[in-house]
């Protein structure tokens, strides 16, 4: 273990892999032969955990029930002609695949993908720069960049957070804060998911149309993918443009998730307004959920690596200004390009800038 | 008292609506509620059947096991309620429910839905029993006065019946018996048309 945190990752991995099975395996569907029948629980207490038994698959049913039970609706005086679906039995798979498989695999994903992470950092350690931090600096990302990028990313944790908080919250969060205090931050939490859901859309959309056209295929993404990045070998440092392969993934990726997650959001905040069946909604949920932990999981990595992973990439979303050093190792055909079109370059150990300073610097390039 | 139950005798059922308006009378639901509904199969047709739908107030109830802040739950005479306070209006008891029984007012934004109403089997809720807060809230609590829900008492053919799971089958059990039945053979029926006695 080269630092304390590896540590606290691994417990945290192990917090969020077995945690929240603890309370559902203490609990069986059937009473046993000595138990008490209808007793009742105080409300908002722990409440009868029912699941439909795994004997409760339908037959094949055919006919005019059949035809009831896929959804045809009979006739209702009521003006909202849903009313006129007399039952609808998928509910209960879809309550199934959320309190079991959304939650499950959910909670594996990011348990091992802090894991992954933990032992990344075991083995590799941090990515230093090999030609040490020189002191003359240039401009990676503007200010309205960097505004994007902390919109999306801050909103996206805020969902995360709320996201996870009601789906996890009463297997795990309910017995420690109580059923009223449970449901009081359960209230919030959607108040926030729903309206944070807005402003990660508008922050997505905007760092979209400022880089989609840096995060299309180029000519050297190839190599990079072959040389791993520069993580198989030491001094290995593949050339790459503003971005390289590996951020292109990413970035595709939060478009893409992200672009789902609106889309099933959206449909989730306004029920039944894009959509007439049921079945719509709760595919929507499913699918919401799953992807929601699965881009959880995959931002950690990204995360990671912008922070602890390796020395100095913060400074690139902090002031946006980075080391020419850093930036020759990770991406030097920008390096060179910039320095090619006299950009404006500043000095000093990174530090961001001053009253004093204007902010496109006051010294260029002179190579 | 043993486990409180609906069933709606499909073949008595006249599409009247009684049970619908004694509901929203009795226990003040709001306009755009509807706690119970009649749904008509094959409208106009001559072998039209009604049923009349409301919280069937299951005994494995998928609302109770999806609510994220569980506030539906089961009384002693198996009778489920749920506690307005806690709810957060997220709609999965709706998702889950195979009879669409949780309604929502649509209040908030973006029509997110407000606090879930359903039948309550006109048993009130957690609120202090016969307390104004139960009645502004849940509605009227007949079971605690001894009398059954009102849509069964007010059905004019008593195709709806409430009440202990014991008496409502053994009753239902004498018309099928009154009524005569056929083989039980799944599909004797189709192939030999029921005879409809009621």
């Amino acid at each position: 273990m080269r630092h304390p945190i590896v540590f606290l990752l691994a417990a945290l991995a192990a917090v969020v892999a077995f945690g929240p099975w603890a309370p559902a395996a203490a609990q069986d569907v059937r009473p046993p032969a000595n138990a008490t029948q209808h007793v009742q629980p105080t409300p908002g207490g722990p409440g009868i955990e029912a699941a439909p038994p795994a004997t409760m698959r339908y037959p094949s049913i055919t006919g005019q029930w059949g035809e009831i039970v896929d959804g045809e609706r009979g006739y209702v005086s009521i003006p909202d002609k849903k009313a006129g679906r007399l039952i609808q039995t998928q509910g209960m798979d879809w309550l199934s695949w959320r309190s079991e498989e959304v939650r499950r695999y959910g909670a594996y994903a990011v348990a091992a993908m802090l894991i992954a992470l933990t032992g990344f950092f075991a083995v590799k350690g941090r990515v230093k720069v090999d030609s040490g931090l020189s002191g003359r600096l240039i401009q990676r990302f503007k200010t309205h960049e960097i505004i994007g990028h902390w919109l999306t990313a801050g909103s996206f944790l805020l969902l995360a957070l709320t996201g996870t908080w009601l789906l996890f919250g009463r297997p795990l969060l309910m017995p420690v804060l109580g059923a009223d205090g449970y449901a009081l931050t359960a209230e919030i939490s959607k108040y926030m998911h729903n309206f944070g859901g807005f402003v990660f859309m508008a922050g997505l959309l905007y760092i979209f149309l400022v880089w989609v056209r840096h995060n299309l295929w180029d000519r050297y993404d190839f190599n990079w993918i072959i040389k791993a990045g520069g993580f198989l070998a030491k001094n290995s440092h593949p050339p790459a443009d503003k971005f390289n392969f590996g951020q292109k993934t990413v970035f595709w990726m939060v478009v893409l998730l992200g672009l789902a997650l609106s889309v099933t959001g959206l449909n989730l905040l306004m029920p039944f307004w894009f959509v007439d069946e049921i079945e719509l909604m709760q595919w929507s949920q499913i699918v919401h959920a799953g992807l929601g932990m699965g881009m959880f999981a995959l931002m950690l990595a990204h995360i990671y690596i912008g922070s602890v992973g390796m020395e100095h990439a913060f400074k690139a979303m902090s002031t946006g200004w980075v080391d020419i050093n850093w930036a020759r190792e990770h991406h030097s055909v920008w390096v060179d390009k910039y320095v090619a079109g006299n950009n404006p370059e500043r000095r000093g150990e990174s530090r961001p800038p001053t009253d004093g300073e204007q902010a496109h610097g006051h010294r260029s390039a002179a190579e | 008292m043993g486990k409180m139950v609906f069933l709606c005798d499909g073949d008595r059922c006249i599409e009247c609506n009684a049970c619908v308006t004694a509901c929203k009378n009795e226990n003040e639901v709001p306009w755009g509620i509807n706690r119970r509904r009649v749904v008509t199969l094959d409208d106009g047709t001559p072998g039209e059947k009604s049923l009349s739908v409301a919280c069937m107030h299951c005994s494995d109830a998928p609302c109770v096991n999806v609510c994220p802040t569980n506030v539906i739950y089961h009384t002693n005479d198996g009778v489920v309620l749920h506690n307005k306070d806690g709810c957060i209006g997220c709609g999965y008891c709706f998702y889950a429910c195979p009879f669409g029984a949780p309604q929502y007012p649509q209040e908030g934004n973006f029509g997110s839905r407000g606090k879930m109403d359903k039948c309550t089997f006109c048993n009130g809720g957690p609120e202090e029993t016969f307390s104004q807060a139960e009645y502004t809230k849940y509605g009227r609590n007949r079971l605690a006065e001894g009398k059954l829900p009102l849509c069964a008492e007010m059905c004019s053919t008593k195709a709806l019946l409430a009440g202990d799971a014991n008496e409502v089958s053994d009753i239902y059990r004498q018309r099928v018996v009154e009524r005569g039945f056929d083989s039980g053979a799944y599909g004797f029926s189709q192939s030999f048309g029921q005879q409809q006695k009621l």
